[in-house]
């Protein structure tokens, strides 16, 4: 399987977003933000950062990119996307994800291991973990609060597609505790915290996010 | 602007500046965007509304109005 991540002038974890596709047994293929194809990849991961120095709002400038046009279109035909800090900005920016992410309660950036709770396993991104399991991630960010009306709230605890809450205390304010969020076939899945660095004790807190990138190799293989 | 049921952290603390400095009497700030863009005679209205509500601001989160104003500071 090839799983495409997306660089933008000032991602940060294009890199780490990369090792864990490929010790998740996956080839990562990067692409760059003015490419206007995706270079026949079957998933995509956009990466956290600070894309386009996250000027206007976070994640907004990105969202119209060439590369993300293409994302857009793919995500319309069931490809598999995972937006992770800014990345999760970013869909919900380019309308992949409802709601939007802005500014911590607490004024203060937010930069700590997080505890999650899984509360969906029906993703492509979340199939090799299981509802009710909990991760230990990083989690940085300034503008992590996820807010949406209260129609779109209720929807997604509905239809089950809060994917993960925090646990312990809210690090931002979010509304409903809400980490990440998935798209209505659960293909698209947008998070604050980030699994890509915690695949391996050495570096990370743990290597609970490895599953992330294991489970869209599964999701992939089902559908094959 | 942001919303009315959008906490406005950064305005709640230009509130709380405002009391440290002694000046009473004010209830709420929220702090939003301005942006002046100088634009062609014959750009219309429809073309301004669009710039605003697909780039400039995140209807999810903010209000926005257009204003259109002449050069020498005169609203048309």
């Amino acid at each position: 399987m090839r799983i495409g991540v997306v660089t933008f002038p000032g991602s940060l974890d294009d890199r780490d977003a990369a090792r864990a596709v490929r010790r998740a047994g996956a080839e990562a293929v990067p692409l760059w933000h003015a490419d206007h194809d995706l270079a026949g990849v079957d998933a995509v991961v956009v990466p956290g950062g600070f894309s386009y120095g996250d000027y206007l709002r976070a994640g907004a400038i990105a969202s119209i990119a060439p590369i993300m046009r293409e994302v857009v279109d793919s995500v319309a035909r069931g490809m598999p996307v995972l937006g992770i800090c800014n990345g999760f900005q970013i869909l919900c920016e380019a309308g992949l994800l409802p709601g939007a992410l802005v500014r911590n309660a607490g004024l203060h950036f937010v930069c700590r291991d997080q505890r999650l709770r899984v509360e969906s396993a029906s993703t492509a991104w979340t199939c090799d973990l299981t509802e009710g399991e909990e991760l230990l991630v990083p989690l940085k960010s300034g503008e992590g609060r996820y807010v949406a009306d209260a129609a779109t709230l209720e929807r997604l605890a509905g239809d089950g597609r809060i994917v993960f809450r925090y646990l312990d205390q809210n690090p931002n304010g979010a509304q409903a505790d809400i980490a990440g969020i998935s798209s209505a076939d659960g293909r698209v899945v947008g998070l604050m915290p980030h699994p890509e660095h915690a695949i391996d004790p050495l570096t990370g807190p743990s290597a609970d996010g490895l599953a992330l990138f294991t489970s869209v190799l599964r999701a992939a293989a089902s559908v094959a | 602007m942001p919303k009315p049921e959008i906490l406005d952290p950064q305005g709640q603390a230009v509130a709380g500046a405002l009391s440290r400095l002694g000046i009473a009497g004010v209830h709420d700030v929220r702090q939003g965007k301005h942006f002046e863009l100088d634009v062609a005679d014959d750009l219309d209205d429809d073309t301004l509304h669009r710039i605003a509500g697909d780039l400039l601001a995140n209807p999810v989160i903010e209000d926005w109005v257009v204003t259109r104003v002449a050069r020498d500071g005169v609203s048309s």
